[in-house]
C-alpha cells in the first residue's frame, strides 16, 4: 500500500523533443501527461477540476546560465521554487545559476497544468527527474563528441563537463551542439544520496519581487486600453435580474460603459475606484427564481438526512448491524461545520481581451487549461485562439478551480469589444463564493470486550459528498466491520473545493471520535491509534492507501517529538492523525489556560511522511501554513445565509486567525528516502481534531461543531444513542 | 476632476482623481506602484498598509484629498529591498503566496522604528492588524525579531 508505488511509464521517444534556439540555448520540453500512465486513481475529484496537462522547458544559456519554466500554477504552495529544484538536481547546475519562470499555457506543448489535489510534486517526480537528467545527457554526449571520446568516460557536475584527461567544458559551451543530438534512450537517474540540491532549502524564487512590491499578481496586470469592470451580482442565491437603472452610474467620473449579461451587470472604467463607485451607483429590481435558503434551513435539512435512510453506500465492511447488536456499548456523535468561503488575500480578478482573431486572458488561475477551454466554448470559438498567461496567485485554496470570473471577464470583453480587468471587491468576493459547503458527519462505533467492533460514518453534506478513495481511508481495513454512507441535500448555493476538500471537516469529526473512543475504552489515544494501525498491515485493498507502518512511524515520531504524555501540569495535550493526498501527518497539540479561563494553544507539533523533502523551507512553511489555516477556521471562521444572502461579506464580520492567536508550529519529517508527495493540503486535517481533543483535556468540554468558540463554554447539544 | 500634489518616496507627483478616491487606488491605478495590496477596502486586513510621516497606514481609507505629509510605500522602503525587514523576509523565507507581505513588511518596518527591541508579546501584538490568509505568522513573528537584531 506504499504510495510510492505508483509507477510510471516512459516512451522517451514521445518524452522528450528539442530545439535549437534561433538565439543560441537548447530548449527541452516534457509532455508530462502523454508520457506517465498512473496506476493510482488520483485523488481529486477530477471532473470538477478540469484536470489537463502539464509541461516544463529547460533554456541553457551560451554563458552556462539556465532558466527553468516552471509547469504549474503557483499559489503559494511552493511549486515554482520546488518543481525546478528537481530538474536541476538531476540536470546537475549550481541552483544560484537557475533562474525560473512560469510556464504559459500551451495546449499543444504542455500539458496537465493545474494547482490541486496537492499532486504537483507527486506527479512531476519522475518527469521532472528525467528531463533533467536527459537534458545533462545530451550536454555530456555533445561534449564527448567534440573531444572524440566516448561519453561514458565523461562526468558532469555543477554546469561543467570533465573527461579523463581532466579537460572541462561548461553546458553553455556546448549547448548549440547538444540541442540538436538524438535524444538518449535510456539515462541515469541519480541515487539520492548525491543530491546536491533536493533537500536542501531554497528560498522562495519569486522573494525579491515580493519584499519590493513588483508587479506579479492579476489584480498588479495592465495594458494598454484597458478598462476596470466591477460587477453588480444577484444579491442572494435564488435571485434573477428584473430591471436596472444606471443613470446614476453613469455620472461617475470615470465610468464609461454599463453592460448587462445574464443576470449581471458590469461598470466599465478608467480606474478600479472608479468602477466599484459606479456598481455601487446601479439600482436594480430582483425577483425570486428559486428558494431562498437559510442555515437554520439547511441545519434541519442536514438533519433529517441523517436521522432518514436515503444513503448511498460507499464502503461497506463485515456487518455493522450485526457487531451493534452484539456490542457491550455503541457510542454515537454528531458533528457539524458552517460553510466556508475561502477568502483569498487577493480577491479574484481576471483580465481578457476578447478580439477577432485572438483571446488573451492573464491572470490567476488553478486550472488554466479547462478555463481556457471552457472560455473558448461559451464564445464559441477554437480553443487554439486563447493565449492564457498565469500570473502568481494570491492563494488559491480551491477557488481558483473555478473559472467562473474568467468567464465574466471574457463574455464582457466581448460584449463591449474592449479588453478589460475584472475585478472583485471583497464583498463580491465573499458573496459570490463556490463555497466549502455545510455538513454533518454522524459516527457510532460499537465496543465489545474492550475492543472496536464496528464503525458506522453517515455524510450529510450540500449538493455533493465526498469523493475518490476518502470512504477507504482509515479507519478502513482496521476495524473488521466498517461502513460509509453518504446522502445530500440539493441546494442553489453554489460549493465546490476548498483546501483539503471533506477531509478538512471529516479529520475533526473522526480524530475527536477517536479520542472519545480511547477515553471509554481507558486506553492512551496515541497507543490506541497503534493498535489499531496493525489491522490494515498487509491489507491487499488497493483501495486502502494509507500505509499501517508509514502512519505508526509518523505518530511515533510526533509523540516522541512532543513529549506525549510528559506534560507538566497546566499544559494539557490532544493527538489527532491523518492520511490525505498521499501524505501521513500526526499531530499534537499543546494548550493552557489562560487567566480568564480560555483555552489558549501554544504550540502544535507536527510529524509529516511526505517521502523525500524536496525543498524543506517551503516544505515546513506548508505545513506550519496548514497548521494554522485549520486551527483558524476549525476555531474561528462562520459563515452563513439569511434568505439565501452570505451573513458576513468582509473581515470585520468574518473572523480570520491574526498573529495573536497563533501557536508555534513545530514541524519534524519522517525520513525513509521514498518518493515525495504534496504538502499543499495535509497538514491542514489533523489541526482542528487535535486542538478539540486538547481542550477536552482541558476543560473537560467535548467540541462537537464549528467554529470552536462560538460553542465553547455552552451546553454540547444532545446527541443521539 | 481636481489634481493633488502628493509627496511619495521622495518624489512630488501630481495627479488628478475624485477627491474621494482612497491613497490605495491612485498608488495603484494612477501611479501603477502595485505593492500596495488590496484585501478588504475597510481597513480590516492591512494588505494596503503605507508609511505616512513613518506612521503605518491603511491607503484603503484614507482618501486622496485628506492625505498630507511624505508617503512612503513598499516600492520606496530601500532602494534595492536592503531594509533589514526586507532581508530578515528573505532570510526567514516568510511568504507562501505573498500577496500580503508588502502590508506586513510596512507595518513591521513602522512598528520597529518606534520600539527597536520588542519582546515575543509585542511583536505579535503589532502584527494582529495584518491578516496572512496562508497564515505564514510564526515567520512573520520571527522575521521581525531577526529584523530587529539586524537593525541594532
Amino acid at each position: 500500500m506504499e504510495t510510492q508505488n505508483t509507477t510510471f511509464t516512459f516512451s522517451r521517444r514521445n518524452f522528450l523533443r528539442t530545439t535549437a534556439l534561433a538565439s543560441g540555448g537548447m530548449l527541452i520540453g516534457f509532455n508530462l501527461f502523454t508520457a506517465c500512465k498512473s496506476e493510482v486513481e488520483m485523488p481529486v475529484d477530477i471532473a470538477s477540476l478540469n484536470f489537463n496537462d502539464f509541461n516544463a522547458f529547460i533554456k541553457i544559456a551560451d554563458n552556462g546560465m539556465v532558466t527553468i519554466f516552471s509547469p504549474n500554477p503557483e499559489i503559494g504552495q511552493g511549486v515554482k521554487t520546488s518543481m525546478p529544484m528537481i530538474i536541476a538536481e538531476e540536470l546537475d547546475v549550481p541552483w544560484k545559476h537557475v533562474h525560473v519562470a512560469q510556464g504559459i499555457l500551451d495546449n499543444k506543448n504542455y500539458q496537465r497544468q493545474v494547482a490541486g489535489g496537492s499532486q504537483s510534486i507527486r506527479f512531476g517526480w519522475d518527469a521532472l527527474r528525467q528531463t533533467g537528467a536527459t537534458a545533462r545527457q545530451m550536454l555530456v554526449n555533445a561534449a564527448a563528441a567534440r573531444w572524440g571520446v566516448d561519453a561514458s568516460t565523461c562526468t558532469a557536475s555543477e554546469g561543467v563537463i570533465t573527461n579523463e584527461k581532466g579537460e572541462t567544458l561548461g553546458y553553455g559551451d556546448v549547448v548549440k551542439e547538444a540541442a540538436v543530438l538524438e535524444v538518449p534512450e535510456d539515462v541515469t537517474l541519480k541515487d539520492p544520496k548525491d543530491y546536491k540540491i533536493i533537500g536542501t532549502d531554497a528560498v522562495n524564487v519569486d522573494i525579491d519581487k515580493i519584499i519590493t512590491g513588483k508587479p506579479l499578481f492579476g489584480l498588479d496586470y495592465r495594458a494598454d486600453g484597458m478598462k476596470y469592470a466591477v460587477v453588480m451580482r444577484p444579491p442572494a442565491f435564488g435571485k434573477k435580474l428584473v430591471s436596472f437603472d444606471d443613470t446614476a452610474a453613469k455620472a461617475v467620473t470615470g465610468v464609461e460603459e454599463v453592460v448587462r449579461f445574464g443576470d449581471k451587470v458590469a461598470v466599465l472604467a478608467t480606474s478600479t475606484w472608479a468602477a466599484m463607485k459606479g456598481k455601487k451607483a446601479l439600482t436594480a429590481e430582483w425577483e425570486d427564481d428559486s428558494e431562498l435558503e437559510s442555515t437554520e434551513d439547511h441545519d434541519k435539512k442536514l438533519t433529517e438526512i441523517l436521522d432518514g435512510n436515503k444513503f448511498d453506500e460507499r464502503r461497506n465492511d463485515g456487518n455493522v448491524d450485526v457487531a451493534f447488536a452484539n456490542a457491550d456499548k455503541v457510542i454515537e456523535r454528531t458533528y457539524e461545520s458552517p460553510f466556508l468561503p475561502h477568502n483569498c488575500m487577493e480577491p479574484m480578478n481576471f483580465y481578457a481581451d476578447v478580439k477577432p482573431d485572438k483571446i488573451h486572458l492573464v491572470g490567476p488561475i488553478q486550472t488554466p487549461s479547462g478555463t481556457a477551454r471552457r472560455v473558448a466554448e461559451m464564445l464559441e470559438r477554437n480553443e487554439d485562439e486563447v493565449y492564457l498567461e498565469m500570473t502568481r496567485m494570491g492563494g488559491g485554496f480551491g477557488r481558483r478551480l473555478y473559472g467562473d470570473f474568467v468567464m465574466e471577464a471574457a463574455e464582457i470583453s466581448s460584449l463591449t469589444s474592449k479588453p478589460v480587468k475584472v475585478v472583485y471587491t471583497r464583498e463580491d468576493d465573499m458573496a459570490a463564493g463556490i463555497y466549502r459547503p455545510a455538513i454533518k458527519y454522524r459516527i457510532a462505533a460499537s465496543l465489545k470486550d474492550g475492543k472496536i467492533t464496528g464503525y458506522h460514518l453517515k455524510e450529510a453534506a450540500i449538493n455533493r459528498n465526498m469523493y475518490g478513495l476518502i470512504p477507504h481511508f482509515f479507519p478502513a481495513g482496521c476495524i473488521e466491520n466498517y461502513k460509509v454512507e453518504t446522502g445530500n441535500y440539493q441546494s442553489n448555493i453554489t460549493v465546490g473545493a476548498w483546501r483539503a476538500p471533506y477531509t478538512n471537516f471529516l479529520a475533526f469529526a473522526e480524530q475527536s471520535f477517536f479520542d472519545e473512543l480511547a477515553t471509554e475504552l481507558g486506553q492512551d489515544p496515541v497507543q490506541l491509534r497503534i493498535d489499531l494501525l496493525q489491522n490494515v498491515k498487509g491489507n491487499t485493498d488497493e483501495r486502502i492507501e494509507y500505509s499501517g507502518e508509514r502512519m505508526e512511524e509518523t505518530i511515533k515520531l510526533v509523540a516522541e517529538k512532543s513529549n506525549w504524555g510528559k506534560m507538566p501540569e497546566g499544559v494539557y495535550q490532544g493527538f489527532a492523525a491523518y492520511y490525505s493526498h498521499n501524505t501521513h501527518v500526526a499531530e499534537v497539540a499543546d494548550i493552557e489556560m489562560d487567566s480568564f479561563g480560555n483555552p489558549v494553544v501554544k504550540k502544535i507539533t507536527v510529524a509529516v511522511d511526505c517521502g523525500i523533502v524536496v525543498n524543506p523551507t517551503g516544505a515546513k512553511n506548508q505545513i506550519e501554513g496548514g497548521v494554522i489555516d485549520g486551527m483558524g477556521h476549525s476555531m474561528y471562521s462562520d459563515f452563513g445565509f439569511a434568505n439565501g444572502a452570505p451573513t458576513a461579506t468582509n473581515f470585520d464580520r468574518y473572523r480570520l486567525i491574526r498573529m495573536t492567536e497563533t501557536p508555534q508550529v513545530e514541524t519534524y519529517f519522517v525520513e525513509n528516502g521514498l518518493s515525495p508527495t504534496g504538502l499543499g493540503e495535509p497538514g491542514l486535517p489533523p489541526a482542528g481534531g487535535a486542538i478539540a481533543n486538547a481542550i477536552k483535556a482541558a476543560t473537560g468540554e467535548r467540541l462537537t461543531q464549528q467554529p470552536f468558540v462560538k460553542y465553547m463554554g455552552k451546553e454540547v447539544k444532545e446527541v443521539e444513542g | 476632476m481636481p489634481s493633488f500634489s502628493l509627496k511619495i518616496n521622495g518624489n512630488t507627483v501630481t495627479i488628478t482623481a475624485d477627491a474621494d478616491t482612497p491613497l490605495l487606488w491612485v498608488l495603484r491605478d494612477e501611479l501603477n506602484m502595485v505593492g500596495t495590496k488590496y484585501g478588504c477596502g475597510i481597513g480590516q486586513c492591512g494588505a494596503c498598509t503605507v508609511h505616512i510621516d513613518g506612521t503605518a497606514t491603511r491607503s484603503c481609507l484614507i482618501p486622496v484629498s485628506a492625505v498630507e505629509g511624505k508617503v512612503t510605500t513598499i516600492e520606496g522602503l530601500s532602494e534595492d529591498g536592503s531594509h533589514p525587514v526586507q532581508e530578515a523576509w528573505k532570510e526567514i523565507d516568510v511568504p507562501q503566496c505573498g500577496y500580503c507581505q508588502s502590508g506586513q513588511i510596512m507595518t513591521a518596518a513602522s512598528f520597529l522604528k518606534e520600539n527597536p527591541n520588542p519582546s515575543q508579546a509585542e511583536i505579535r501584538e503589532a502584527m494582529n492588524g495584518n491578516i496572512c490568509r496562508c497564515a505564514s505568522y510564526n515567520r512573520i513573528e520571527k522575521a521581525v525579531a531577526v529584523a530587529a537584531q539586524k537593525s541594532n
